[in-house]
């Protein structure tokens, strides 16, 4: 199966070909991808070498000179290091860019901490004017970026990307997708953990559904999902509680129970493989099942 | 249209100060010579696509730039007695959104020029090489190394329609060694000039020199170092 990556830089560099204004901004991450890319489009594939402060700003001068641009790297790179270019040369100037960052939360497992950003949506979400995607499967990141990059009149995008995928894709939508329905609580699966959660709570009787677009969190249909149960369960897979104050704000009017799962703030200070540090943070399909059950008084 | 001798009073009204300290008009002959003579930006061309910009980075003491953009029309003028209020658009550091002709809102040191690269990277993209960028910054900003990122950057792939002008009032702690600043752009690239912060002609000549259009020899990056009275 294509990765993440490849579908990205692919559908990327097909933008730059249907349109004048799209442009890519790298620091050496990824550059051997846009090779061909860029010898069609030299003045639109910039590679700033390893300066990642710099990638970002040049991304908002771009725009800031009517362009459409793509600007990627590592996550940590990306959103971290560069947290005041993305502030204030894209949120403050109102200038805006698709942020599409790879090497999300522990896909770096055996890299160690520098290579591990699963506090990138919560930083992102501190800016305004930003929305965030977040693919499960390879087949969605074509419309994903299409739409991000469409959407750039309006404003910017982080589209985070993952070597973690669902075992099927689905259709991409803004809103929450139902997956499967029940009735003692509903279970927001995000991105590349849907195929976790479904595992886990096969044989439990809860809805389960699908978020890729978290921010906007869509409000009005976690309300309509919620439905009386009280109970939902957030299965992020970047720190957990980045999404807990959306699921209040959606349910503030409504007695009810939230179960926030997701990467732990602790440092972790293992390697070995992305599998076994989900088993470490709980998100493997054992963890998930042990918390959601013991959520809902079930002995498991 | 307000003449050089008239932006004392207009900085008076922003500051209420009768008297302006060097510190408080370090800039001021720059903007004057760039917005008089240099600029091919006019109050009636701030969102054409061809205009050339400038970005004013180091943001703050930005009284001679609200009284210079006062003076070229591109706001009222009654709108510099209320400087810095809950009303006012004009505040300690200037924001894009708020002021007509403000190219980047600015304030935190050393985002200027990374942007203006960014900028002139999208007029090239856009066939629109004949628009300049002009970036203006301060000795002591250059500290943060962002700028460098940028000037390595710059004088690498050689972009032909950027200028940095740096105000040179002696104010970086550690300072720029032997050669000065100049010596830092030039290493990658740039072509480099110092000259007299408050000499109209001398600042012409150097922006012209470096200009797009001027058929100069240098294709890189230019960078006008204008040296002004130090604030000590």
């Amino acid at each position: 199966m294509t990765d993440m990556r490849t579908v990205f830089a692919e559908t990327a560099s097909a933008l730059l070909d249907e349109d004048p204004l799209a442009a890519v901004v790298l620091a050496e991450i990824s550059a051997d991808m846009f090779g061909k890319a860029a010898a069609r489009h030299p003045d639109r594939v910039l590679n700033v070498g390893i300066r990642e402060q710099l990638m970002v700003s040049v991304g908002g001068g771009l725009a800031l000179a009517g362009m459409r641009p793509i600007v990627h790297t590592y996550a940590p790179f990306l959103v971290e290091r560069a947290y005041e270019q993305v502030k204030l040369d894209l949120g403050h100037q109102d200038a805006h860019a698709v942020l599409v960052s790879i090497g999300a939360s522990y896909d770096g497992s055996r890299m160690g901490r520098t290579h591990q950003a699963p506090e990138d949506v919560a930083l992102l979400d501190s800016v305004p004017g930003f929305s965030v995607v977040v693919p499960g499967h390879p087949a969605e990141v074509e419309a994903m970026l299409r739409g991000a990059v469409g959407a750039l009149d309006d404003g910017s995008t982080y589209m985070r990307l993952s070597t973690g995928v669902n075992r099927e894709a689905r259709s991409v939508s803004a809103s929450l997708q139902v997956v499967r329905s029940g009735r003692r609580a509903v279970v927001v699966a995000v991105g590349p953990l849907l195929s976790p959660v479904l595992d886990a709570v096969a044989d439990l009787d809860v809805t389960v559904a699908y978020a890729t677009t978290v921010r906007p969190f869509d409000a009005s249909g976690l309300r309509a999902l919620e439905a009386g149960s009280g109970a939902v369960v957030l299965v992020e897979p970047y720190l957990a509680g980045t999404s807990s104050h959306a699921v209040a704000a959606a349910l503030t009017s409504r007695p009810h129970r939230l179960l926030s799962l997701g990467v732990p703030r602790a440092e972790l200070r293992r390697y070995g493989t992305p599998a076994e540090h989900a088993a470490f943070h709980g998100l493997d399909a054992a963890g998930i099942r042990r918390s959601v059950t013991g959520f809902l008084g079930l002995t498991s | 249209m307000r003449t050089y001798a008239e932006l004392p009073g207009l900085m008076t009204q922003l500051t209420g100060d009768e008297k302006h300290e060097p510190s408080a008009t370090s800039t001021l002959d720059v903007l004057w010579v760039l917005y008089d003579q240099v600029l091919r930006v006019s109050p009636d061309t701030v969102g054409d696509p061809g205009r050339d910009r400038f970005l004013l980075s180091k943001g703050h003491g930005p009284a001679a730039y609200y009284a210079v953009l006062a003076a070229k029309e591109f706001f009222p003028e009654s709108w510099l007695p209320d400087f810095g209020s809950a009303s006012s658009p004009l505040g300690y550091h200037p924001d894009r959104s708020l002021v007509p002709g403000v190219e980047i809102a600015s304030g935190s040191l050393g985002h200027g020029l990374p942007i203006a690269v960014g900028v002139a990277h999208g007029l090239l993209a856009r066939g629109l090489g004949k628009a300049r960028v002009y970036v203006l910054v301060g000795d002591a900003e250059l500290d943060e190394g962002s700028n460098s990122e940028a000037i390595v950057y710059a004088g690498a792939v050689g972009l032909p329609n950027l200028t940095v002008v740096a105000i040179d009032n002696q104010s970086s702690t550690y300072g720029w060694g032997p050669g000065g600043i100049e010596a830092h752009f030039a290493v990658s690239g740039w072509s480099a000039v110092r000259v007299s912060g408050r000499d109209h002609e001398a600042l012409a000549s150097a922006f012209r020199v470096t200009g797009a259009g001027a058929g100069s020899a240098a294709a890189g990056p230019q960078l006008v170092v204008a040296t002004v009275e130090s604030k000590e």
